[in-house]
């Protein structure tokens, strides 16, 4: 599953994207290093070869319904990890200016989820040792099958994470893995059943291209403490932000800070970056009170009990409506008159 | 979700919009991609219980695809195929947040109602924002302003050679498709089976065709960048552009334009 932008707080999102951003330019830089220029039309050619296997829809055996492949081991098997990556990052581009699957925002969480975990976690931990030096024909399969899994899987786990964190959606965290986790399970051994069959099939035709793939690049197995780093750095980032959110859970500190101050958030100044940033400062209010604040103009002076839910305004209620009410039909106008502009033309 | 067949015709489509020429089109890319991220960063950093404060945004939205000339039934076409998945994970807000937020006379809306609708207004909106873009951009000119923005040159030639194949080999995904299809009786042949040799025949003619895309680059003087000659300065129109819609979406993000409206009038009849 595609992140969608509107699922997405600025911080998680922000925090992905430079994540994925990151990779991306080690994997340019690797990739230039061994360049063998070759390689540039085979990336990109092969990103294509994504979008036309997914035109072949194929049965899943036991239910009716038909799915396709989706490719990320597939190409991590053929291209190397810092290949696959970029060209994996390229096709979620497209999907997410295209087909509005994902959004610009949130391409670094996709590309996290779809490309990082898959490239520098499934494949160098479970499908390099597995599969070894592409000798047997069962074990590249074995290799594929599980690599296929994990990744999947961890892709699953990252979208539930980062859609929890940001606070958009009510499911809780234990219920949304339960949900996912398993119908990813059965998408990842199917994947890898496909990635399997598909890889033994090019090995059985042409054994140079893994051959090639695998001797182009030898430090795919490797750097497993670059890898090791680069999750240390992504991980104290992940909970850094997770700290920042629980904050979010205790009302003491809120609590707290209401008694001492008589407010229920401190007042920050309004301006510059505080501004464009409210929305992260609203997430950690006690409660987000819809009594549509005026931009921090009244600092939600009431002082409620712990137990009793905000005071509904129903003045703040009524303004709201008749604002947004307004602003509605304005839009619709807007749009009439673009429209008739457009008949004219 | 969308079909990809669906989806594919929807890509010309959105080249042939691409091609037009409107004051949106004329601006520089770069202006584009940075008017849409800060678009998207205001819309995503609103309270999860906002609606009214988020509709200027719609409105941004809609003179910007008016004056691309972007046809508005185009985009809601686009949104109502990608909007279930927004649906599908919204739907569960009413459920879990039972909270009571507003009152309008006896009725009671629950926060969650309220987030689901905040979710859909969202989903709308940033989904609206990148087809607006795509749609007025092409997708060769956005890869540039990135590139120029500082994406890695490798990624954006990758992009480029990506978006050139695509059409080449989907085309060839379909063909494959169509005539499994047309042999198979009863859906038999429709299986894993088959398609995996299917989809490692593909997968060997793209090998293949990329050694032979390789080699004609070669003898074209190839030598791992893709040179543009088509390199726009930025003209002060368009870093007045800049400023203007910047603070335009500033102004919106720190002032909640509907609810000091709704004041207003309310004030005015009281």
């Amino acid at each position: 599953m595609h992140m969608a932008d509107a699922l997405l707080s600025p911080a998680i999102g922000g925090t992905f994207w430079a994540a994925s951003a990151g990779a991306i330019a080690w994997c340019a830089k690797k990739v230039q290093q061994g360049l063998d220029d070759r390689n540039v039309p085979l990336m990109g050619v092969l990103g294509a070869f994504i979008f036309a296997a997914q035109m072949i829809n194929f049965t899943i055996p036991g239910t009716g319904s038909s799915g396709h492949i989706g490719g990320g081991i597939l190409l991590a098997i053929l291209l190397g990890p810092y290949a696959a990556l970029l060209t994996i990052a390229s096709v979620l581009v497209v999907q997410a200016l295209f087909f509005a699957d994902g959004g610009l925002l949130a391409l670094g969480c996709n590309i996290f989820n779809m490309g990082f975990l898959p490239c520098f976690l499934a494949y160098p931990l479970l499908y390099k040792p597995i599969a070894g030096s592409g000798k047997s024909r069962r074990r590249i399969a074995i290799g594929a099958i599980f690599a296929a899994i994990a990744g999947m899987q961890l892709g699953a786990f990252g979208v539930v994470c980062e859609t929890v964190l940001s606070g958009i959606s009510a499911l809780p965290m234990h219920t949304f893995l339960w949900a996912m986790l398993p119908i990813h399970l059965a998408i990842g051994l199917i994947e890898g059943l496909i990635t399997a069959s598909v890889v033994t099939f090019v090995w059985q035709a042409r054994p140079e291209i893994l051959d090639c793939a695998a001797g182009a690049h030898p430090q795919s197995s490797a750097p497993i403490t670059k890898v090791l780093i680069c999750l240390a750095v992504a991980a104290a980032l992940i909970s850094g932000v997770c700290s920042w959110f629980a904050s979010k859970a205790p009302d003491g500190l809120e609590w707290s800070i209401a008694r001492v101050t008589g407010q229920k958030e401190l007042a920050a100044p309004l301006a510059g970056i505080h501004g464009s940033l409210a929305g992260l400062q609203e997430k950690t209010a006690l409660l987000p009170g819809y009594g549509f604040r005026n931009s921090g103009q009244e600092p939600a002076v009431h002082l409620e009990g712990q137990s009793a839910w905000p005071a509904v305004d129903p003045g703040a209620t009524v303004a709201g409506l008749v604002g947004g009410g307004l602003t509605f039909l304005l839009i619709i106008w807007l749009a009439l008159v673009f429209r008739k502009r457009r008949r004219a033309a | 979700m969308p079909t990809i067949e669906s989806a594919f015709f929807e890509l010309h489509r959105l080249d042939h919009l691409a091609a037009q020429d409107s004051v949106i089109h004329r601006l520089d890319a770069r202006i584009k991609v940075l008017i849409i991220v800060a678009f998207l960063v205001c819309v995503i950093s609103f309270d999860k219980y906002e609606i009214a404060a988020m509709l200027p945004f719609a409105l941004f939205l809609i003179v910007v695809l008016g004056l691309g000339g972007i046809p508005s039934g185009f985009v809601i076409n686009k949104l109502i195929l990608v909007i279930p998945l927004a649906v599908l994970i919204g739907l569960f807000n009413p459920i879990y947040d039972q909270q009571p937020l507003m009152q309008l006379g006896a009725v009671t809306i629950s926060g969650g109602w309220i987030s689901l609708f905040s979710l859909l207004l969202r989903f709308c909106l940033t989904v609206g924002a990148v087809l607006a873009l795509i749609a007025t951009t092409g997708f060769n000119t956005v890869c540039m302003a990135l590139e120029q923005l500082g994406m890695p040159a490798v990624f954006a030639v990758q992009l480029l050679l990506l978006y050139r194949y695509l059409f080449v080999l989907v085309e060839e995904g379909q063909r494959l498709d169509r005539a499994r299809k047309l042999r198979s009786f009863q859906g038999r042949g429709l299986g894993m089976r088959a398609f995996a040799p299917l989809i490692g025949n593909l997968l060997l003619r793209t090998l293949d065709r990329s050694q032979r895309i390789h080699l004609a680059m070669r003898c074209r003087g190839f030598d791992g960048a893709i040179r543009t000659c088509r390199l726009r300065r930025l003209n002060s129109r368009d870093v007045l552009v800049l400023v203007v819609a910047g603070g335009v979406l500033f102004a919106m993000r720190v002032f909640d334009g509907p609810s000091l409206l709704g004041r207003f009038v309310t004030g005015l009849l009281a």
